[in-house]
C-alpha cells in the first residue's frame, strides 16, 4: 500500500521532526553562552567512551549466537579488526581488513 | 583574505576526507539499500532522497518505510522516530563543549550528528593547521553527502549493481570497534568503555534486539552517575 503523496509528505515531515528534536534538545537546554553544570561537563567527558560500547554491541543485536553461523563471521572480523589495529594502528586497514573477511565470510563460507 | 578562506575551506576538506573513508563505504552501501528498498516499495528517488536529507538517520528511515506503506499514523511516526533516536541526546550532551564557538555552522553540526559523525568527532581531534570548526563541519558534511548520494544512487541505478555487496555494511561495525580502541587508548577513558558495553549486552539479554536501546542508556547513565566520584579520581 502507498500512502498519498500528502501523507507520504507528513510523515517525512514528522519523521523529520522527531530526529531532528533528539538532535537538538541538548543544545538547547545548554545554551553556548551558559557554562552547562559540572554534572554535565562530567557526563560529556565518560559519554563518548560508553556510547562506543553501546554502539558496538548495538551493531552485534542481530547475530545469532546460538543458530547458524553463532556469530563466527562478526566475531573473527572484529578480531582481525583488533588485531590490525594494534599491529599497525591505521584506522583505514583495520576497517578494510575486517570487512574484507566479513564479506568472505558471509558470501562464501557461511553462505 | 577571501583567497586565503577558500584554501583553509580546501585542506580542511582534504584533511577530513581520509577520515571518512569508512563511514563513505558503510553509507554508500547503506543508503543505496535503503533507495532500492523505497524504489521496491513504491517510492522512487525523489522520496527516498527527500527523506534521506531531511532525516538522515539510518535506522529510524527503515523503520519509517513501515509507515509509508500501511495505515496512516503519523503520531506514532512521531513517537517511534523519538525514541529510535534518543540516544542522539547524549551526543549533543558530549558534543557541547566541542561545538562551543563553531558559530555559523553550529546549527548545520547539530542537524548532522549521526552516530557515525558523532563517533569520529568525539574520538579525534582536528590536524594542526586545521580549524575545529572547519574540520568538523568537513567530516560531517562528508558524512551527510555520502548518506544522500548513496540514497540516490540505490533510486536510479540500483539494479545495476552486479558485484555483491553482502556484509559491506560491516564497515561501520569495524568503524565502532576502531573508535572504541581508540578510546580504549586512553586509560582514564576504559571504565566508561566497560560500562557502555557491559550495560548494552545486559540491555540486550534482557529486552530483546528491537528494544535494547533506551533500557541500555538508561543503565549506562546511571551508572556512570552513581560512579561520578569514582571515575573522576580516576
Amino acid at each position: 500500500m502507498r500512502l498519498s503523496a500528502l501523507q507520504a509528505l507528513c510523515i517525512i515531515a514528522l519523521v523529520a521532526a522527531g530526529t531532528q528534536l533528539t538532535r537538538w534538545v541538548p543544545f538547547w537546554l545548554f545554551p553556548e553562552h551558559r557554562q552547562p553544570p559540572p554534572v554535565v561537563t562530567y557526563l560529556g567527558r565518560v559519554l563518548p567512551p560508553a556510547m562506543m560500547g553501546l554502539l558496538v554491541v548495538y551493531c552485534l543485536k542481530g547475530v545469532s549466537w546460538s543458530a547458524a553461523s553463532h556469530g563466527v563471521p562478526e566475531l573473527s572480523s572484529i578480531l582481525l579488526v583488533a588485531a590490525l589495529h594494534r599491529w599497525k594502528g591505521n584506522v583505514l586497514l583495520s576497517i578494510a581488513g575486517g570487512t574484507g573477511l566479513y564479506m568472505l565470510l558471509v558470501q562464501l563460507v557461511f553462505a | 583574505m577571501e583567497q586565503l578562506e577558500e584554501h583553509s575551506w580546501r585542506a580542511a576538506a582534504r584533511a577530513a576526507f581520509p577520515v571518512t573513508i569508512p563511514v563513505l563505504t558503510g553509507y554508500l552501501c547503506l543508503g543505496m539499500a535503503y533507495g532500492l528498498l523505497m524504489q521496491a516499495k513504491g517510492y522512487g528517488p525523489l522520496w527516498s532522497v527527500l527523506m534521506s536529507a531531511l532525516v538522515y538517520g539510518g535506522s529510524i528511515q527503515y523503520v519509517a518505510i513501515t509507515f509509508l506503506t500501511t495505515a496512516f499514523d503519523p503520531v506514532q511516526a512521531f513517537v517511534l522516530a523519538l525514541m529510535v533516536n534518543a540516544r542522539h541526546m547524549f551526543y549533543g550532551l558530549s558534543m557541547l563543549e566541542k561545538y562551543r564557538g563553531t558559530g555559523m555552522a553550529r546549527p548545520f553540526l547539530v542537524c548532522t550528528l549521526t552516530d557515525e559523525t558523532y563517533s569520529l568527532l568525539a574520538t579525534l581531534e582536528p590536524p594542526s593547521g586545521v580549524s575545529r570548526q572547519r574540520f568538523y563541519t568537513a567530516v560531517s558534511l562528508w558524512d551527510y553527502l555520502y548518506w544522500v548520494i548513496g540514497t540516490a544512487l540505490g533510486g536510479f541505478l540500483g539494479m545495476l549493481v552486479t558485484f555483491d555487496t553482502t556484509g559491506m555494511d560491516f564497515a561501520l561495525t569495524a568503524l565502532f570497534v576502531v573508535l572504541f580502541l581508540e578510546q580504549w587508548k586512553v586509560p582514564e577513558n576504559r571504565p566508561a568503555a566497560v560500562i557502555g558495553l557491559a550495560c548494552t549486552a545486559l540491555s540486550l539479554t534482557l529486552f530483546g534486539a528491537t528494544n535494547l536501546v533506551i533500557p541500555a542508556m538508561a543503565m549506562i547513565l546511571t551508572v556512570l552517575l552513581g560512579q561520578r566520584r569514582r571515575l573522576l579520581c580516576a
